[in-house]
């Protein structure tokens, strides 16, 4: 009927013209309480000196485009996936395979090593996230004790299981989160808030450990409760797509990497973003984001093959590696610290100290 | 009539992954700019002279441009890789190199962002003439003008020509086997339809701090600084430079830690009880006082507990540690202790939130400081190894060869599964009914 179109069209504009003031009035907020740039507030800290930190490791294996890979608590073992649908665990020190399962989908866009060290996720265009308990017997078929938790209705782009192996946070191209028991493949609870496809989440290293960041499509970064569902913080400032985010070791901040270009920092309790990371020269998107251990390093891999590494206090880039042949599709640092792994569409994954 | 192709759109209309086109194109724009650009001349290819060839100085106008020398070549390499230039030799290899090569500039209708798509028709159009295709005229006519009047025009314009489009179809049809810039991941979805007033206006309602509390992050990395392993050398060594894997080792659950790792114990108490050495040597000072760690980390287990042991777990914790009379009884307020037994009626993983954190703070902020002060933490600081900095200069081939295998993380969880079981069993309430006839049975 045109008179109730006419009608839904004023509600619309009545909408988005509240939703624009809102959001200007919050913006006014937040200035008013802005004092210092955090490059001010770390004046008096010295600087870094030059670093040397070279390829130690390659680990290839893969036939195709390496997209994602998560490390083991042993600090030496790590999880990889990629576009064949392969998914290996490498014990990247000594560089052997360990384990290898094929799973019946392309795209393995999302994996994730479990607390215990028994187990791996991962998912992909096949909307699930599917659970592979490891074993220590080499020639056992891992496929056969396979076990089918997330079901989303898009593809997975990210999973993470949370302080034990029983549950797994997963984030979809459905615009969804969620929030599953491994055992049962229960879902426990759903967060919803993203406008658009959510491409990358990451757990709070709090004493409650009761948060987590996601980043979307919508350039729009959420911190979630897990009790209850709700998003408690939102944050947008990115111009296009967050393809990654995580957590400051301290869990009072996260940083976010965009097909803009730039990687940027955003303090939790003064709720807004307190550092860009970028330069005029540095024009293609940033894949993936990680900390080192004390949080004064900021490492980024990109799609112009290569990976730079930001001082975190004084915004400035304190290094540029270069050795993929492709873009760098995932970076993460080891969990203690002591070198980090990225993998790139050049079908290979390299260890960095 | 239309011919429709399965194949994925590879289009450059709406993909916000391609954001980076846009400054691309306007670089691009600007080093050709007959007076600030890129200087061109002309070149001798095989038997024919081609006009406007650029080499070197297209590095050297990048790294003027973007005031800096560390990515010029990766720069370069990406306008290569994505089309906007094409080396006249080497074709294959999309890669800007620092020698003698000479590149062109391609020309605007083949570059990455035009609105039509490079189907698979062209491409059998560039190999075989094939029967008209309404929507791909213009190209047919621009390929048929070429052929038709191709014997008149010069032989440089006709090898530039060719050039330019084998050089369109290396950048969207990669040789196999090859990497291509123009690969891209999965198709995302956009639909900006959400309610977003309800957030802003609590948004605008929640307190917020001054940006000076930035200060933390600060001092987050001034305590951290000695133990981040990129910024202060690991002891005895980093294995991923040595080879030698002993600093994984000395960090495991032995009896004697580091001293950096004894040291970071009393950076917080969410430090010492992320370590499990941290915590067993805590458990020790606790000795009698032990229910508040005990009551948290079975709080924990329910938390991230499987959702059908829900139920057993929190009936367990209740006799242990709720209950009037209870061998294990936590000391908490009235208040929360009402509100958590009133609660263990419908126990879900939550239930325990309330008095978990209390008796955390409790230890966090009183029992954490007594600990850091007792003499067990300091017979232990003592006791720490500082271990010597490895010096490998001449073996590090051989450690190279000898990696060690290190114990497979699925032993190591199976033998600490073994250990809480037993320490479960140990502790678990006593049954005075079963001992009674146990002790009948003996006698």
């Amino acid at each position: 009927m045109a008179t109730q179109e006419v009608q839904l069209n004023e509600t619309l504009t009545h909408l988005k013209t509240e939703s624009e003031t809102l959001k200007t009035k919050l913006e006014e907020e937040r200035a008013k309480l802005h004092d210092v740039e955090l490059h001010q507030v770390a004046e008096k800290v010295e600087g870094l000196g030059q670093f040397v930190m070279k390829t130690r490791r390659t680990l290839k294996g893969h036939g195709n485009k390496v997209l994602c890979m998560d490390w083991c608590k042993d600090k030496r073992r790590i999880v990889s996936s990629s576009q064949d649908g392969k998914v290996i665990v490498w014990d990247a020190f000594t560089t052997n395979k360990e384990h290898a399962v094929t799973m019946p989908c392309t795209w393995v866009m999302a994996c994730a090593y479990a607390p215990s060290g028994c187990a791996v996720a991962c998912g992909g265009l096949d909307n699930k996230c599917s659970v592979y308990p490891l074993s220590l017997d080499k020639n056992e078929n891992l496929a056969a004790k396979k076990k089918s938790v997330a079901m989303h209705t898009n593809y997975l782009s990210a999973c993470s299981f949370t302080n034990s192996d029983m549950q797994i946070l997963t984030s979809s191209g459905d615009g969804t989160c969620a929030l599953w028991d491994v055992e049962s493949g229960q879902l426990l609870q759903s967060f919803h808030g993203h406008a658009a496809d959510v491409l990358c989440l990451d757990l709070a290293p709090s004493e409650t450990g009761n948060t987590f960041v996601s980043g979307g499509c919508d350039k729009k970064a959420n911190v979630w409760d897990m009790r209850s569902g709700q998003c408690i913080q939102s944050f947008e400032t990115h111009e296009s797509d967050i393809n990654s985010v995580r957590y400051y070791p301290s869990g009072d901040a996260f940083a976010s990497g965009s097909d803009d270009a730039t990687c940027r920092l955003y303090d939790l309790r003064a709720d807004r973003e307190v550092a860009i990371y970028s330069k005029e020269s540095i024009i293609f998107g940033v894949s993936s984001v990680d900390f080192s251990l004390s949080g004064r390093l900021l490492f980024g891999g990109y799609n112009d093959y290569t990976i730079n590494v930001w001082d975190v206090l004084k915004g400035t880039r304190v290094s540029i590696l270069f050795g993929h042949e492709n873009r760098v599709s995932t970076l993460r640092v080891s969990p203690d610290g002591t070198a980090f792994s990225t993998g790139s569409w050049d079908h290979t994954l390299r260890i960095w100290a | 009539m239309t011919i429709r192709t399965a194949r994925q759109d590879r289009g450059q209309h709406f993909r916000p992954r391609m954001h980076c086109f846009k400054k691309l194109e306007a670089i691009v724009v600007e080093m050709q700019d007959q007076k600030s650009g890129v200087k061109g001349s002309e070149q001798k290819l095989n038997v024919s002279t081609i006009p406007h060839v650029i080499s070197k100085d297209v590095i050297a106008w990048i790294a003027n441009k973007m005031k800096s020398t560390a990515e010029t070549l990766v720069f370069g390499t990406m306008l290569v890789a994505y089309g906007y230039i094409y080396p006249l030799q080497n074709h294959k290899k999309l890669v800007m190199c620092n020698d003698a090569s000479l590149y062109r500039f391609q020309t605007p209708y083949f570059w990455p962002a035009q609105k039509w798509v490079a189907e698979d028709s062209d491409y059998a159009h560039y190999n075989h003439l094939h029967e008209l295709l309404n929507h791909k005229w213009d190209f047919i006519v621009m390929q048929a003008t070429e052929q038709y009047a191709g014997k008149e025009r010069k032989k440089p314009d006709r090898v530039v020509f060719d050039c330019q489009e084998r050089a369109y179809w290396i950048v969207n049809r990669p040789p196999r086997r090859t990497h291509s810039a123009m690969d891209v991941g999965p198709e995302r979805l956009i639909d900006p339809n959400t309610d977003e007033n309800i957030f802003f206006q609590q948004a605008i309602m929640r307190s917020k701090v001054k940006s000076s509390v930035s200060l933390g992050l600060v001092k987050y990395i001034t305590t951290y600084k000695n133990h981040d392993p990129f910024l202060a050398p690991c002891l005895p060594s980093n294995p991923w430079l040595s080879d030698n894997d002993s600093y994984w080792n000395l960090n495991m659950r032995v009896d004697a830690p580091t001293k950096m790792r004894v040291e970071r114990w009393s950076f917080s108490f969410f430090e010492l009880l992320s370590d499990l050495r941290g915590r067993d040597d805590f458990k020790v000072f606790l000795k009698k006082e032990f229910e508040n760690l005990a009551f948290w980390e079975a709080a924990e287990e329910l938390k991230w507990g499987t959702a059908s042991s829900m139920s057993t777990k929190a009936e367990t914790i209740f006799r242990t540690f709720l209950a009037p009379g209870a061998p294990r009884w936590i000391n908490i307020d009235g208040r929360t202790m009402g509100l958590t037994v009133k609660g263990l009626d419908h126990p879900h993983r939550y239930v325990l939130e309330a008095a978990q954190t209390h008796v955390f703070l409790l230890m966090k902020k009183d029992t954490f400081f007594r600990y850091l002060k007792s003499p067990v933490y300091k017979e232990m600081q003592k006791k720490a190894l500082n271990p010597e900095p490895h010096n490998f200069q001449s073996q590090l081939d051989q450690n190279a060869q000898n990696r060690s295998a290190g114990i497979h993380p699925i032993i190591l969880w199976q033998q600490e599964e073994e250990e809480k079981a037993k320490a479960a069993a140990a502790a678990a309430p006593i049954d005075v009914k079963a001992m009674m006839s146990k002790i009948d049975r003996k006698k």
